[in-house]
């Protein structure tokens, strides 16, 4: 029973050391790298769920790395949140990795043991950040996911050298923010560990030095989660990256960016410092709201998939952010089941345009036409992914925002519900709109004067199949959502706000 | 002034963060960005050792600190610095050089593909590309 003790460091040492499996042995045979990344991404994903069926049965985990005792040493915290969040994380990154296999063959022929490597190293990041429970231990994780992810980014065409290089300025400044946030709680209380943080600080809460602390590590993970005004690295960023590196980033990294803001603002501060010393909600409700108009408003003139589906995440972010300023009990819970649902459904959208690209070689919309007739399947699981994303029960994209609207109304911020609403009204069109170029045939042929023949040339099985899961995924979680709710995410909620 | 002298290494500090974050936000050729980069990370690490200094302190090593006299010997955390921040900034450093490697690398591809680093010339060649 050593693998069930463990379960909470296996998550982040199992591909850590595939990373290295796959070096060596790529340089051998590129065909080892695949199979090592798939194996390890199983297990992990088999560690995650090990970990939060732990901590549904028995509570919070605390796991000491080398057995030295926090705070001293760094503690892994694994409660009903980042449990989730986890489990979520080894979700996304296993189907995406067995999407990447032929995608990646075809985009990235001669860089395939970098690409594995680089990947599951990301997935690493993601997973320790979430895992771990010590400040400071965050900082360097969360730059083992950046510099993984600049460099997967800048693996794309040319222009995603470009967009890659700004990430990385922005990226940094986002991290030394945090570390700098970091700093300044460790002069004023001497401790780096998140539970003694929090047992410390209530008696600074009246000084600046803990006010800047606060101010300095929130700027550093909205420039991390993209969040408006804050977002002009991640469009450019996400649209010209390789479709497989697209898969893992855009469904995670801004979503395990917005956990990180959840975990410190109620488990360093608290929700009483958060929400009640500090009079900050309504600015940033505002600023919410204008991250998810400005996003909506964005993808509609877009006509370039990708980039649509990535001022899509700009609005998401937006809900995210906003659910959590609520400060009620219903829009906390929204924004943890959003972050679940919304990691599903944009890598469903990504996958598409994945197989889009695959497919016609192209990522614009004018690309997609004729497509209901050529690939009924992928249409069939895009649709229901689609119909999520406007929120349309019972998809699990209608409960998450369900929630997000009772907390609006709750904390009387109508501005918010209104928000939610006209962005799921754009996203109905945006949707609607894309559905409607699919089932449309391509162009006549004006020299022979008839369109050229469409037959069934469906995408490969490895692409479809985690199309498929996630969007059948949506249907069960919307539907079993309730039970999520009052078993895992409502012991997130701090207890003043139910 | 007495405030400015006494605190002087948090002003020197906040000079280097902001001359970094002026080369990284207004300059126009990348590498010029990517040593303003480097000053600004650089700033912050100053910041955290400069926090673990101490006057006429001592390493953190108990002298005679083994056998039957150590139970004796009074240890006044006053007369030793703190190692923590040191320690910490060693990783930091370490992720430094990781940042700045994975962005002189991406320069190095941009300027094999534009032959040139200047900011506004790659944009210019991007926007004829479209």
């Amino acid at each position: 029973m050593i693998l069930y003790e463990q379960s909470p460091a296996l998550l982040v040492v199992i591909p850590l050391l595939s990373a290295f499996a796959i070096n060596i042995f790529g340089l051998y045979n590129r065909r080892l790298c695949f199979p090592i990344a798939f194996l390890a991404l199983a297990a992990t994903l088999g560690a995650a769920t090990m970990t939060l069926a732990r901590v549904l049965q028995a509570g919070p985990i605390s796991y000491r790395l080398g057995g030295w005792p926090p705070p001293f040493g760094i503690e892994y915290v694994i409660d009903h949140l980042n449990g989730l969040v986890l489990v979520t994380i080894a979700f996304v990154s296993f189907l995406a990795v067995i999407f990447a296999k032929l995608s990646v063959e075809k985009e990235l022929p001669d860089k395939i043991p970098q690409f594995y490597t680089l990947f599951v190293l990301l997935v690493t990041g993601l997973l320790g950040m979430t895992a771990t429970g010590d400040a400071f231990n965050l900082y360097v994780l969360l730059e083992i996911a950046a510099l993984t992810g600049y460099a997967l980014i800048a693996l794309g065409d040319n222009r995603a050298l470009v967009a890659s290089f700004n990430y990385v300025i922005l990226g940094t400044i986002g991290a030394s923010f945090y570390l700098l946030g970091v700093g300044h709680l460790y002069i004023m209380t001497g401790s780096l560990n998140m539970g003694d943080l929090l047992t410390i600080l209530p008696g600074l809460y009246a000084t600046r030095a803990i006010f800047v602390a606060f101010l300095l590590v929130l700027c550093g993970v909205w420039l991390k989660m993209a969040f408006f005004p804050l977002h002009t690295w991640l469009p450019n960023a996400y649209t010209y990256a390789p479709s497989a590196v697209g898969c893992l980033v855009a469904p995670l990294v801004t979503k395990v960016s917005v956990y990180i803001m959840i975990r410190v603002m109620l488990s360093v501060f608290s929700s009483h410092y958060v929400f009640e010393v500090l009079a900050l909600t309504g600015p940033i409700v505002w600023l919410a709201v204008a991250a998810i108009i400005f996003g909506s408003i964005q993808a509609l003139a877009q006509d370039n998939l990708k980039k649509m589906l990535t001022y899509l995440i700009v609005a998401e972010v937006g809900y995210m952010v906003g659910g959590v300023w609520l400060a009620t009990g219903y829009g906390i819970s929204g924004a943890i089941l959003h972050i679940v649902n919304d990691a599903l459904m944009t890598f469903c959208l990504f996958v598409f345009a994945g197989i889009v690209t695959y497919k016609t070689g192209g990522h614009m919309l004018s690309d997609l036409q004729g497509l209901y007739r050529k690939m009924p399947v992928t249409m069939t699981g895009f649709t229901v992914v689609a119909l999520s994303m406007i929120g349309v029960p019972p998809t699990a994209g209608f409960f998450s925002k369900w929630y997000l609207i009772l907390g609006a109304i709750e904390a009387g911020s109508y501005h918010f519900m209104v928000a939610l609403l006209v962005s799921s009204l754009v996203n109905a069109i945006l949707f609607f709109r894309i559905i409607e170029i699919t089932f449309f045939e391509p162009k006549m042929d004006h020299h022979t004067g008839h369109a050229p023949e469409i037959t069934i040339n469906e995408a490969p099985f490895s692409m479809l199949m985690p199309l498929l899961v996630v969007a059948l995924g949506l249907i069960i979680i919307g539907i079993y959502s309730g039970t999520i709710v009052t078993n895992i995410i409502q012991h997130s909620v701090p207890g003043g706000l139910l | 002034m007495e405030y400015l002298v006494s605190h002087y290494n948090y002003w020197v500090y906040i000079l280097l963060m902001m001359v970094g974050l002026y080369a990284m936000l207004a300059k126009n050729n990348l590498i010029k960005k990517v040593i303003g980069m480097s000053i600004f990370q650089t700033a912050i690490i100053v910041f955290y050792v400069s926090t673990g200094a101490k006057r006429e302190a001592s390493i953190p090593i108990i002298a005679h600190g083994h056998g039957h006299d150590a139970a004796h010997t009074v240890i006044e955390a006053a007369h030793y610095a703190n190692p923590l921040p040191h320690v910490l900034m060693l990783t930091a450093i370490v992720v430094s050089v990781g940042t700045l490697g994975v962005a002189l690398a991406i320069c190095l591809g941009i300027y094999r593909r534009y032959k040139t680093l200047e900011e506004d010339e790659i944009q210019e060649q991007l926007h004829d590309s479209l």
